[in-house]
This record gives structure tokens, C-alpha cells and sequence, in this order.
């Protein structure tokens, strides 16, 4: 079954299991109502984020992925989240060369207590990948390039 | 692989919002589920019974259960699926209430969600390999940091129970703010007659090394094996020769150091010991205000110092001590009334906060105990009190209650009356909050007994007007406004976070909320410990708290790292980073990269490689996100488990593979 059917998007997200997955839960246990376009994988450190987890993601149809951390200087492993946003800066520059649209990737900052802030962060991003629409069907160049791209990094 | 999904209902917190008979009718169609069902409480005795005697009917090999958030109750399933003679890794969560039930309404697409989120879990499982966790030793020591009531009360209970306790405290006295009360509420007992007594066991306990005037830093290190290293800042005395006669204090000339332990009510001398009961009682320079440091001359403390202590070249020294655990019981500072313009704190001289009238009200403050204006030494006969400063404001970005605020004011008016009979207090206050043991009748008494008046109602502005001040508020239950004119104004201050704790938090890798307090592990079920193992809180510096909850607070965490210590060896988390030695080319991108120094470059076969310390790796994964060969892998978030939640999620087989 497709995780998307009528007007759902398929949104994917990457937290950290510290700060920012705590802070969906504050969200949920405040009951702070959210689009339910957004999955979430969890991850120890936004810094075991592997760029090529989004281009997976993105590669496989999703229609938006939002990556999610500590506060930088605020990470549980003390620098992983600086890590992290080096990887996703250069991710963010790398994916127009793909022919990917870059807006459909984001990353933020949350802490395990801003639930209110995280409220906001789907909602925002949910309805900015709804302003672009499901992602276009990959051209068989873009395929090629991607699967040069894997090549590579195998 | 069979696997076996189950659907938590939670009651109605999950099933209220999500089908779940049909998101375990669904999940049955994935891959390798063999056994699927709705369970009504997952969490509870029945529906572990229920996950353990599936296991065994069906001969399962891995479970999900689809329920609350891992950060819950993982570690209770992971036991669950252990008592049934599975591998507690071979378990995977779906958190189907905090991230679907609670935040969405419509029910359809919640549905939908679960069973993505269930199918996610499944993919990952099939991925998934039984882990061993290994044991290591721990450091029977504990760092406490902090020496106000709930850092002496942590450092007391373990040294009693028989740890090496090294407690640091960054003033040149422990006690914190309460050794600066006068009495305590509710029951008016003098409280360095309570604080005292504790102060000194400390200072004799054979297990505590006390490092006064001395700071964290650098910790590092994991659970049972920190390593902290303690600057301890130049005091310019030997401490070791110090007796503490205080002679130097008597013949010092510069008399216009800031008195810190008087809260900036009158100054002291540039060599001083904060008061007479400090411990450690020994005295220290402030050399922004001795002769000697400023101006080259004097040097009379050198002199007339009979053990010969003074050393004007010191210089801070480095310590380091070795620990398992970590107390942090570094309080809470006081609001800065001076916010407030239109009170005037901080510009009118007989304006002033709650806890320099504590000093004035104190027989060893600066006035002796003897209540006077600080202007001109009168005796006051109208006393303000105004309630919240600093509280329970969003205006000033403090909506939080500071708690104990209520009961001190009352405590002041009080002692006020003790002190000056002639005297009438008013008290401007919001909402009276006396919820501990005897506070109520406590505030009652003030009003009854000691003829204190309460006007609810905040206070717009102060002004002063000859000698006396007008203290213009509402009165929101008369409705009407009132103007008192006083002798003295006292602001009950708010309490906020220590000044530096984000910081401190950084350093001891803990988080902080947005006010700066750190943050408890669960706030119910978890109050004391953090998500950073090993490392327990104490005191005001979770958030604000009165004494007896500091006390509290501190022998509980001393609990904690005694029951920590009650094993030899503790068991590491077996969810670390492990090295492919075939595919490793040994360039040591990981070794540098690992922020915890857990990977070192090892030899093989006369080729270098990489090779992870266990105990020392945090499971952070940062070194598998930097391998370009994928040679190192965090065990349980393999890059193949995630890239099967990934395809979970996306099932568009456009690449097929990037492995
Ligand atoms: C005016 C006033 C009156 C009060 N009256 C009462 C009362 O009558 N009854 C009552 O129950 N409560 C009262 N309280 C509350 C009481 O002060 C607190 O409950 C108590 O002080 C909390 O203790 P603590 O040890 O957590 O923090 P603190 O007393 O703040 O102690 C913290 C200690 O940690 C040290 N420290 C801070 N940062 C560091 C660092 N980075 N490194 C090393 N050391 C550090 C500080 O120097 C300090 O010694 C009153 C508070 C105020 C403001
Ligand atoms: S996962 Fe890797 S980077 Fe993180 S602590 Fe372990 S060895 Fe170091
Ligand atoms: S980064 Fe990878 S290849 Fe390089 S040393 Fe570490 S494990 Fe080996």
C-alpha cells in the first residue's frame, strides 16, 4: 500500500533521538495537532545522518525530507549535530546539480522541549512540499545520474 | 524470519484515533509477520504475558509492538522479549501515539500512518541481529558540582554510604543560598543552626575532597569512567596554610571589595572569608579590589599573616580527578530586579531584593541583624513586600511560578514584625501558592497572627517621594487602587537558572530547557537522573525549588548513583560501532572524526585499521557517516536498517539498489 493516498505527500523525516524525536513526543503528549503527511525514522545522532538516506528517500518518490537535531552546541554527543549540518549544507548546494528541486529537503533544530516549535516545523514544511506537489517522475538521465552517484559511493 | 506485531490500544489513547484491528489485520500481509493482534495495554502485565506466550505459540524471532514512544518503554519490551528467550535487539518500536493518535484527528489517515510506521519497524527488524552487551568496570567515585543544600545533602548520603566523594563549588564557601537566609519557612528555624552542622560534616567527612573556588573544565569520559578536569582559581593564599584567624581581614585597607555573600549590602575587605562559618574557612583576594594588584603597593596581609599564606603569584592550577558518576547541583540565581524600570530596583537605595533583606535580617549580616534602611540606617515602619517580580511574567520572559517566592514573603513579614514590633508589612501578591506541608497555615499566620496585610493585585509602579516611597498598585479584589507610602521595599526576585548553565549543560552533556534549567530524564518517572548516563541532577538547577525539595532531590540522587554502584561492573550498551576489517582501508577518517576518542588505528596483518574501544564508543554513529567505505557500522542503525525504513517509506522501485 503506498504510504500516500488522496492528498497525502510522502514526507520523510530523520531525527535525532535526543533532541528533536523527544521534542515530536513533547508535541504529542501537548497534543498539538500536526499534518500527518511526516514519517519519522529515528536515529541516535543527526550526525549518523547519511546524505545518501535522502537521496534514497528522495530518489524513491518522496515528495519532501526534513532532517531534524539537536540545537547546535546542544547535541547529547557533544558535536555530532556541527557534523551533521556541514553533510546537509553541502547536501542542500548538491541537489539542484542532481535535478533535484532543494526545497523539498530542509533540516532544523529542536530541542526535546520545544514541542510548540515542532508543532510548527511540520506544519510549515508540510505545506511548503504541498505548495510544490508530489515530485515529479525522475527522468531516466536523473536515474542514470543517481545510480552513478550510488556507484560512486559503494 | 517469523516476526510478531502488536497493536497497542492504550486504552483509548491510541485506539480513540487509529483502527488498530485493522492495522494488525494489514500488518499480517507484510513480509515475514507470521503472528499479528491487538493488545489492549501492551505495557501492562497481561499484554507482556500475551507478547511472551506469542512468542513461544508461534516460534516468533522478532517482535514489534506498535504503542507509545520508544524513549517509554523500550527498555520494559526489551525485557519482555528476554523473558520469552528472545535477543532483547530482535525488537522494534512504532510510536503510534505521540507521533500519530495525539497529534491527528482524522482517523482514516491515522490508519494509514500506523501501519507505515508498523511496516517501517518491520523492515528494520528483518534487519536486525541479536546483540551481546559486555560488562566493564566502574569507578566507585562521584562528582558532585555544586555546594549549595542539595550538593551537600547528595555529597553527605553517598559519602556515608561509603563512595569517594569530590565535591566542587565555584565560590570560596559551600552553602549556597541558604547559608545566606536568615531563618527557614515554615517552621522559623535559624538556618545556619540546620546548615551548619552539615557544612562542617562535610568538611570532615574522611570521603569528601572539597575543591572551593574551583570550576569545571572539561569532563569527559563515559558512565563509571569520567575523567573531570577541576581548575581551581588562583585564591593567592595557601590554602594549606591558612588557619582562617582572619587577621588579615582585620588590618587589609582596602574595606570597598563587593560583599558578595551580603548580596552587595555594604562592601568588605579586598582579603576576606565570606563569613564566619564558611568551609572551607579560608581567605581569599579579590584582586580587582586589593592595593597590591591594583596600584603595586600595600602587601600589609603578607605581612601580619602569621603562617605566611599569602602568594600574590599564584596562579589557577589544573586538577584532574577520575569519577563514575556525576551529581550536578548547581542551583539557581536570582532574577534581575532592575528589569522592572518603573520599580526602580537596583536605583533607589531602599529598594531591594528579597535576598539582601534576608542578609539585613540575619545577625551576621551586615547590620547585625538589625533591620535599617540602607540609605540612611533607619529603622522602617512601613515594609512592602511586592510578590512576582520576575515571575510568572511573560512580559519578561518568565511565565514560570519560582515557587517558593510566596512563602519567603510571608516568612519576611514575619521575622519584620519579630524584629521592628512597631512595623506594619504589606505584601502585593497575585496568587497565594503554599501547597507544602504546613505552607498554608504558615501564610495564614503572617496575615492572622502577625497582622500582615495582602493586596492582590500587581504593583504598576514605585516612586520616591521625600524621604519615604509610593508603592502604586491595584487592588484587583476591591477593585480599586491603592497607594502605600514605605520606608523600605522588598521585590521578591524570581528564581532563574544559574548564570553559565547552558554551558555547564554542554559540558556535562545534558540537555537544558529554554530557560536554562536542565532537563530530567522523564519529569515524572525520572526526575533526577538525564539522558546522559551516570549523570544525576540535585536542587534548583532542574528548576526552582524550596529546601526541603532540594533535600529531597539530593539524597535521591545519591540513591541513584549508590544503586548504580552497587555492581562492579556495569553492563555497556551493545548498540556501538563495529569495523568490517575486509572492507576498512585504515585511513582514519573515522578515528579522527569520533568526538569521544573511541576508535583507534590498530594493525592487521601489517595493514593499519580501525578497531572501536566498546566501552568508550557513545553509539553516536558519526564515524559511520563518514566512512566512504561503509566499513564501520553502528550496530542496530546499520545503514541497511535504516535504508529499510527509507524504502518502507518510499516503495518506488526507481533505483533498485545503492548497496
Ligand atoms: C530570598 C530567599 C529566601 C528563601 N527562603 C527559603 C526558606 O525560608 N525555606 C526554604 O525552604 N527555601 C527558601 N529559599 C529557597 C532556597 O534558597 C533554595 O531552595 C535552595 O537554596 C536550593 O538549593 P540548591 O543547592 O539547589 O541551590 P543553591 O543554594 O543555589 O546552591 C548552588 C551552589 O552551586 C554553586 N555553583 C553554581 N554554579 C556552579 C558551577 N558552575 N560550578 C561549581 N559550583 C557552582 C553555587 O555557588 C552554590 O553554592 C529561599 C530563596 C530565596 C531567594
Ligand atoms: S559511534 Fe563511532 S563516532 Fe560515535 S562514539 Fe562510537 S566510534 Fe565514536
Ligand atoms: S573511516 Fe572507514 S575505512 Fe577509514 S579507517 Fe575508519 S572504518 Fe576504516
Amino acid at each position: 500500500m503506498p504510504a500516500a493516498t488522496g492528498d497525502e505527500l510522502r514526507i520523510v523525516g530523520f531525527l535525532c533521538n535526543w533532541c528533536s524525536y523527544g521534542g515530536a513526543d513533547t508535541a504529542g503528549v501537548g497534543r498539538f495537532q500536526q499534518p500527518t503527511d511526516l514519517r519519522i525514522i529515528r536515529v541516535p545522532c543527526s550526525g549518523r545522518i547519511d546524505p545518501l538516506f535522502i537521496l534514497r528517500a528522495l530518489f524513491h518518490g518522496a515528495d519532501g525530507v526534513l532532517v531534524s537535531g539537536c540545537h547546535p552546541r546542544d547535541c547529547h554527543y557533544s558535536e555530532g549535530n556541527l557534523y551533521a549540518r556541514r553533510r546537509l549544507e553541502v547536501l542542500k548546494r548538491f541537489l539542484p546539480i542532481l535535478g533535484m528541486d532543494e526545497r523539498r529537503f530542509e533540516y532544523t533544530w529542536v530541542s526535546a522541549s520545544e514541542g510548540k516549535k515542532w508543532q510548527t516545523v511540520v506544519h510549515k514544511f508540510t505545506e511548503a512540499i504541498h505548495e510544490l506537489g508530489p515530485a515529479p517522475a525522475l527522468s531516466e538521465a536523473q536515474v542514470a545520474r543517481a545510480q552513478a552517484v550510488a556507484a560512486d559511493a559503494a | 524470519m517469523r516476526i510478531g506485531v502488536f497493536v497497542c490500544h492504550c486504552g483509548s489513547n491510541i485506539a480513540g484515533n487509529v483502527d488498530v484491528g485493522s492495522v494488525a489485520e494489514q500488518a499480517l500481509s507484510l513480509p515475514d509477520v507470521a503472528f499479528a493482534s491487538d493488545t489492549m495495554y501492551a505495557c501492562a502485565e497481561q499484554g507482556q504475558e500475551g507478547i511472551i506466550e506469542a512468542i513461544r505459540d508461534h516460534g516468533l524471532d522478532g517482535v514489534v509492538v506498535a504503542s507509545c514512544t520508544p524513549r517509554m518503554h523500550e527498555p520494559t519490551f526489551r525485557r519482555t522479549v528476554e523473558r520469552a528467550g528472545l535477543n532483547r535487539y530482535m525488537f522494534e518500536m512504532a510510536n503510534i501515539r505521540e507521533h500519530v493518535s495525539w497529534i491527528g484527528k482524522d482517523k482514516e489517515a491515522n490508519t494509514r500512518k500506523a501501519l507505515d510506521l508498523v511496516s517501517m519497524a518491520v523492515s528494520k527488524l528483518r534487519y536486525d541481529r541479536p546483540l551481546t552487551p559486555k560488562s566493564f568496570e566502574v569507578n566507585k567515585r562521584v562528582m558532585v558540582v555544586g555546594g549549595g543544600v542539595a550538593g551537600i545533602q547528595a555529597a553527605l548520603d553517598c559519602a556515608n554510604g561509603g563512595l569517594e566523594v569530590v565535591l566542587v563549588e565555584k565560590q570560596s564557601t559551600i552553602g549556597g543560598k541558604m547559608a545566606k537566609l536568615d531563618k527557614t519557612f515554615p517552621t522559623v528555624d535559624c538556618s545556619s543552626c540546620i546548615l551548619g552542622p552539615k557544612m562542617v560534616d562535610v568538611s570532615q567527612h574522611p570521603n569528601i575532597t572539597l575543591y572551593a573556588s574551583s570550576e569545571i573544565d572539561e569532563l569527559s569520559g563515559y558512565v563509571g569512567n569520567y575523567t573531570a578536569t577541576i581548575r581551581r582559581k588562583a585564591t593567592y593564599v595557601d590554602w594549606e596554610a591558612c588557619t582562617g584567624c582572619g587577621l588579615c581581614m582585620e588590618k587589609c585597607p582596602s574595606k570597598k571589595s563587593a560583599d558578595y555573600f551580603n548580596e552587595g549590602v555594604g562592601t568588605t575587605t579586598a582579603i576576606n572569608i565570606p563569613f564566619p562559618q564558611a568551609i572551607p574557612k579560608k581567605a581569599s583576594i579579590d584582586p580587582d579590589f586589593c592595593i597590591r594588584f591594583t596600584k603595586g603597593k600595600c602587601g600589609v596581609c603578607a605581612k601580619v599573616c602569621p603562617t605566611e599564606a599569602i602568594r600574590y603569584e599564584q596562579e589557577d592550577e589544573l586538577v584532574t580527578e577520575e569519577v563514575g558518576a556525576v551529581i550536578a547541583a548547581t542551583g539557581f540565581d536570582l532574577f534581575d530586579t532592575s528589569k522592572y524600570a518603573q520599580y526602580g530596583g537596583g536605583r533607589y537605595p531602599d529598594v531591594i531584593t528579597s535576598l539582601q533583606y534576608e542578609r539585613l535580617l540575619s545577625a551576621s549580616g551586615p547590620t547585625g541583624g538589625h533591620v535599617k534602611r540602607p540609605s540612611d540606617g533607619k529603622e522602617p515602619e512601613t515594609v512592602v513586600f511586592v510578590q512576582c517580580v520576575g515571575s510568572r511574567d511573560k512580559s519578561v520572559d518568565r511565565p514560570y511560578c519560582s515557587g517558593f517566592c510566596c512563602m519567603y514573603t510571608a516568612k519576611q513579614a514575619i521575622l519584620t514584625k519579630d524584629h521592628l514590633p512597631g512595623s506594619q508589612s504589606y505584601v502585593f501578591y497575585m496568587d497565594i501558592r503554599a501547597p507544602g506541608k504546613l505552607y498554608d497555615e504558615f501564610t495564614r499566620r503572617a496575615m492572622e497572627e502577625y497582622d500582615t496585610r495582602y493586596i492582590r493585585g500587581r504593583v504598576a509602579m514605585i516612586y520616591p517621594k521625600g524621604d519615604k516611597y509610593v508603592v502604586r498598585g491595584a487592588d484587583t479584589l476591591a477593585g480599586t487602587q491603592v497607594e502605600i507610602e514605605a520606608d523600605l521595599v522588598v521585590l521578591a526576585a524570581g528564581a532563574e537558572s544559574a548564570k553559565g548553565s547552558p554551558r555547564m549543560a554542554e559540558k556535562l552533556r545534558i540537555s537544558y530547557d529554554k530557560y536554562g534549567f536542565f532537563m530530567e530524564s522523564h519529569p515524572k518517572l525520572r526526575p533526577v537522573e538525564t539522558n546522559t548516563a551516570g549523570v544525576f541532577l540535585a536542587g534548583a538547577c532542574q528548576g526552582p525549588k524550596d529546601i526541603p525539595s532540594s533535600v529531597s532531590q539530593g539524597s535521591a540522587a545519591a540513591s541513584k548513583v549508590l544503586e548504580m554502584f552497587s555492581k562492579d561492573m556495569l553492563e555497556s550498551d551493545p548498540q556501538v560501532a563495529a569495523v568490517d576489517i575486509k572492507r576498512c582501508i585504515g585511513c582514519g577518517k573515522c578515528v579522527q572524526t569520533c568526538p569521544f576518542g573511541a576508535i583507534e588505528e590498530t594493525d592487521f596483518r601489517g595493514q593499519p585499521k580501525a578497531g572501536v574501544i566498546e566501552t568508550v564508543c557513545q553509539g553516536c554513529g558519526l564515524c559511520t557517516a563518514t566512512c566512504p567505505q561503509g566499513a564501520i557500522q553502528l550496530q542496530h542503525f546499520t545503514d541497511n536498517q535504516i535504508l529499510a525504513e527509507v524504502n518502507a517509506l518510499c516503495r518506488q522501485p526507481l533505483v533498485t539498489s545503492f548497496e
